[in-house]
């Protein structure tokens, strides 16, 4: 067993300086009956090749998005990760590290989040952000359960334009709490008056922009409506790269800012592992959840860095805690810092318009085909088509044409009666090739 | 002293090793300013092609605020990650005994497979024809882990072991409102010596906690659980093997005590990796069970994350694992997303779990296989008890001179009258190449040390450790006192002031001119 360095001498060598007569001894607290007497019925010891073996014919069996003409988004996108970043985030000292705890030897990885708090804040137009969420999903929920704290109130107003999985998660969390949710109807024109939901009872109001169609939404009127109410506006994004072209939230009167950030730095992964980003006021930063690293002396007086206002956090105030979160999502944060240090603001401009060009591009191209329209009057690298028929049948059409066209609405909300809806994502990875060959391959089914 | 650009302004002071150096480095330990510091607003490291004209769709909406991030050239980006790197303590560099975090060694294959395109660059929403192969892995791996748990179900989506907690709670809560006895059962009991993550997540889902005392010699006696239980009760958490280091020797008595009284057994799986292939937790009569993917199956800590928390249930708790789970249909399988017209509670986070370690854990569990994982729980189990056995006559433990699982507990007592605490003698260690075991925790250990090696250490490895702790146990109990009480003396950094961090939280980089106006 290539992994175990103790060889059976030295097994036996160790069980004779503990005192134990054998291992089974050292399990004398588990009930005899309890003990099992061999290795449960699976399959024995692979060799790496065995194992690459294995699961290289699971991964056949998968379409990967560099192979086909891609277009799937809602909250996942498809983005060229730069050659050093995965290079820099599998260096061992940032791999194979544990939670900074022992600051001293841990300095990499707290400056490190100290710059990503540092990119987060400014890219969102807010004070501070903390060391990152597990994605954007469960920080969307820590949001509302955030302003629940600041408000003392605990009805939440969702916007239709809200991703359906974060309402859903939203609402989960709501439910075991006994919050109160509002939903409002998913609206792929954003045309839904939220305005008159926000009353002196509203702790908060979650709005995503560009929401799950791709509309971009105006946030100031709803921040003033909130402000004037005492309730907190939330505002979400599921495409980080968006921030390059599209105003920030924090200019836009955001009290909490939430966001995914997988399209910096971070891969596909089927869904996960993630970064949720989450920014605040500063005058809320003692009811923000999660880590956070902070600015510090050590006794030589050089600066360092240390995780800071832990007496929010469960290890110290248990159940009293901002929440039960125990980690952060370090190593997708990491990529993200380097992704975004890589870029600046320069190269995230320029990749931001990369990608509404390949959108706009696209929408064009697909608007000109009988029986499909662009429900969008604005967006940025993602929009929403109505065709005829529905839309889940078309997807899987196309997949059978090698074109993996975007999400069936009704996938993420089977019961809103928007079965001819398509989000369609496009990003700087798609050519001129690829739009050609969804218009045509779309063409074909209208 | 440095200036506000984080650079040295003259020559450094005289450190402990005696030299002065102009730039504060110390040969191969740099010091690197922040990258807000160096950067450039204009200078990017990526060359990205224009796409040319055309008519934008932003609407109003266009950004119209600074953004304020500089950026850095490729070369400049390298430099300051690897000297950021070489500042940090890792597995791969040395014994990382870190009582309960479990740090394991970390296998290559499992980041050469998480990076294949077939199981890296697949999407989430993809048509769901196109990802068997995903879905297969999802399934094999749930296999595993329903075989090595003796459990009958498994909710894969829960992002991180406190994540899991709270789908392992958040099942019992529907299980229970399913009884119609929502409204009288409020309370979960808690042992004090539990992770803070278990009251912290009771409270999250609405519950009250009532604390059970730990009793002297580490364990819960199931006496104790039965005072404590009654009608109000909706479910215990309780962490096996404990926070302690010791298998919860009544622990079939207790769930039986649990669910004789109508409530349901969470157990806290993150020392599961104590026990795999040994014990199944399914045969002691728990309900419900997180499994730490990167503790026991060694996926990367990453410096805090990402986790895997998938949560084993019982027969009476599955029907109401949350979305998605995967159904088998003929010989495709299908992922369920949506809960309607399903008793599952619902959903805990977008998309359908931590594809990229499931990869991990399952590369993980088919090289050690099922002979592997238990050899790799005796080692585990055998090392912490070596690593006890040779430092017993030196250093005080709190139960009694007894067999532990797969970490090794002291307390402080053997530190009386040194004027030398937990803290002082683990910052001695970082001095010594030793990352620090677990201190202060179990809360109910006064000063506690928990020493966890694992089974990656060879037996070399353990001596030069132990040899290490000898002698600074004996210098501890020589009174040397100035070797603990300014320790760390040759890490990157001297003792961080973390007072001074929290009473004036700086948590970003401002520019030095927005701090001279915030300072007026």
């Amino acid at each position: 067993m290539r992994f175990l360095p103790l060889t059976q001498d030295n097994r036996a060598e160790m069980l004779l300086r503990i005192g134990a007569a054998s291992i089974d001894d050292l399990y004398g607290d588990v009930p005899r009956d309890k003990l099992l007497a061999k290795a449960p019925d699976l399959p024995r010891h692979a060799s790496e090749i065995e194992v690459e073996r294995t699961l290289g014919r699971m991964a056949e069996r998968n379409i990967d998005a560099g192979s086909a003409p891609f277009f799937v988004g809602c909250g996942a996108y498809k983005h060229h990760i730069p050659a050093s970043v995965d290079h820099l985030i599998q260096r061992s000292e940032f791999l194979t590290s544990y939670t900074p705890y022992q600051p001293e030897i841990a300095q990499g990885t707290l400056q490190m989040l100290f710059e990503f708090q540092t990119q987060v804040a400014s890219l969102t137009a807010m004070d501070v952000a903390n060391a990152s969420m597990y994605d954007g999903s469960t920080g969307t929920a820590e949001a509302v359960l955030m302003a629940h704290r600041l408000t003392k109130r605990k009805r939440t107003v969702l916007s239709g334009g809200l991703h359906p999985h974060y309402g859903e998660v939203v609402r989960t969390i709501s439910r075991m709490a006994s919050d109160d949710v509002v939903s409002l109807p998913a609206d792929p024109t954003a045309s839904e008056n939220i305005l008159d939901q926000i009353d002196a009872g509203t702790s908060c109001v979650v709005v995503q922009s560009p929401d799950v169609f791709g509309n971009l939404r105006d946030l100031r009127p709803i921040a003033a409506k909130c402000q004037a109410q005492g309730a907190l506006l939330i505002a979400v994004f599921t495409e980080v790269v968006s921030l390059g072209l599209v105003e920030a939230p924090g200019a836009m009167g955001a009290d909490i800012v939430v966001g995914e950030g997988q399209s910096i730095g971070n891969g596909l992964n089927f869904g996960g592992p993630y970064v949720g980003l989450f920014a605040t006021r500063q005058k809320y930063v003692r009811q923000m959840p999660g880590r956070l690293a902070g600015e510090t002396r050590d006794a030589e007086g050089r600066r360092g860095f240390v995780l800071t206002l832990s007496t929010r956090e469960q290890h110290i105030r248990r159940e009293k805690a901002t929440s039960n979160i125990c980690t952060n999502s370090g190593l997708c944060a990491l990529a993200f810092s380097i992704h975004m240090s890589l870029l600046g603001q320069a190269g995230l401009q320029k990749l931001a318009r990369a990608n509404h060009a390949n959108a706009v591009k696209l929408a064009d191209l697909l608007a000109r085909i009988p029986n499909v329209s662009v429900l969008n009057e604005t967006f940025f690298n993602e929009f929403t088509i109505r065709v005829k028929g529905h839309a889940a049948r078309v997807i899987e059409d196309l997949a059978g044409r090698g074109v993996l066209g975007g999400v069936p609405f009704s996938r993420l909300a089977p019961r809103a009666g928007l079965d001819d809806l398509i989000v369609v994502a496009s990003t700087e990875m798609n050519t001129q090739a690829d739009r050609t060959a969804y218009a045509a391959a779309l063409k074909g089914l209208m | 002293m440095l200036n506000t650009q984080g650079r040295p302004t003259h020559a450094g002071d005289i450190g402990v090793t005696g030299r002065h150096t102009f730039t504060r480095n110390r040969a191969l330990q740099m010091e690197e300013a922040l990258i807000f510091e160096t950067g450039h607003l204009e200078t990017t490291g990526l060359d990205i092609e224009d796409p040319g004209e055309f008519t934008p769709r932003l609407g109003a909406h266009a950004r119209k605020s600074d953004i304020g991030l500089p950026g850095l050239s490729e070369p400049e980006t390298l430099r300051h990650y690897v000297r950021l790197s070489q500042k940090n303590y890792a597995i791969d560099a040395g014994l990382y005994p870190l009582g309960s975090c479990t740090m394991k060694h970390n296998p290559r294959i499992n980041e050469k497979l998480a990076r294949l395109p077939g199981l890296g660059d697949i999407h989430p929403l993809q048509p769901q024809s196109t990802v068997q192969g995903a879905l297969e892995l999802i399934e094999t791996l749930a296999h595993w882990l329903m075989t090595l748990t003796g459990m009958p179900a498994v909710a894969m989506s829960p992002k991180a072991g406190a994540h899991g907690e709270a789908c392992g709670m958040m099942a019992i809560k529907a299980a229970i409102e399913a009884r119609g006895e929502g409204a009288t059962r409020k309370i979960v009991l808690v042992p004090d010596s539990a992770h803070g993550t278990n009251p912290a997540t009771a409270a999250l889902i609405g519950y009250q906690v009532r604390a059970i005392p730990a009793r002297a010699d580490g364990t819960v006696s199931a006496q104790a659980v039965r005072d404590a239980l009654g009608p109000d009760v909706a479910a215990i958490m309780l962490t096996n093997p404990n926070t302690c280091g010791l298998f919860e020797k009544e622990i079939v008595e207790i769930a039986a005590a649990v669910h004789e009284a109508g409530a349901y057994f969470y157990c806290d799986g993150a020392n599961f990796n104590a026990i795999v292939g040994k014990v199944r937790p399914g045969d002691l009569g728990i309900d419900a069970m997180h499994i730490n993917l990167h503790k026991t199956f060694s996926t990367p800590h990453g410096g805090g994350g990402p986790g895997a928390g998938p949560v084993v249930l019982s027969a009476a708790l599955a029907p109401f694992a949350p979305v998605p789970f995967i159904r088998k249909e003929g010989d495709a399988l299908r992922l369920v997303e949506d809960a309607e017209g399903t008793q599952s509670f619902g959903r805990m986070t977008a998309f359908h779990g931590q594809m990229g370690m499931f990869v991990r854990a399952l590369s993980y569990a088919l090289s050690h296989g099922s002979d592997g994982l238990r050899q790799a729980s005796e080692d585990a189990v055998l090392n912490a008890n070596y690593i006890r056995a040779c430092l017993a006559d030196l250093m005080s433990q709190p139960f009694g001179d007894r067999f532990c699982m797969h970490e090794a507990l002291f307390d402080d007592r053997w530190l009386k009258d040194t004027g030398i605490t937990t803290l002082d003698f683990a910052k001695a260690m970082i001095d010594e190449g030793y990352h620090p075991m677990t201190m202060y925790f179990p809360l109910v250990v006064h000063g506690a040390m928990l020493i966890e090696p694992t089974e990656s250490e060879s037996k070399a490895s353990l001596d030069l450790f132990i040899m290490t702790m000898r002698d600074l146990a004996q210098s501890a109990r020589n009174g040397e006192a100035e070797r603990f009480s300014g320790a760390p003396y040759l890490a990157p950094r001297r003792r961080l002031d973390e007072t001074l961090a929290a009473r004036q939280p700086i948590l970003r980089w401002q520019p030095p001119a927005a701090v001279a106006e915030a300072a007026e």
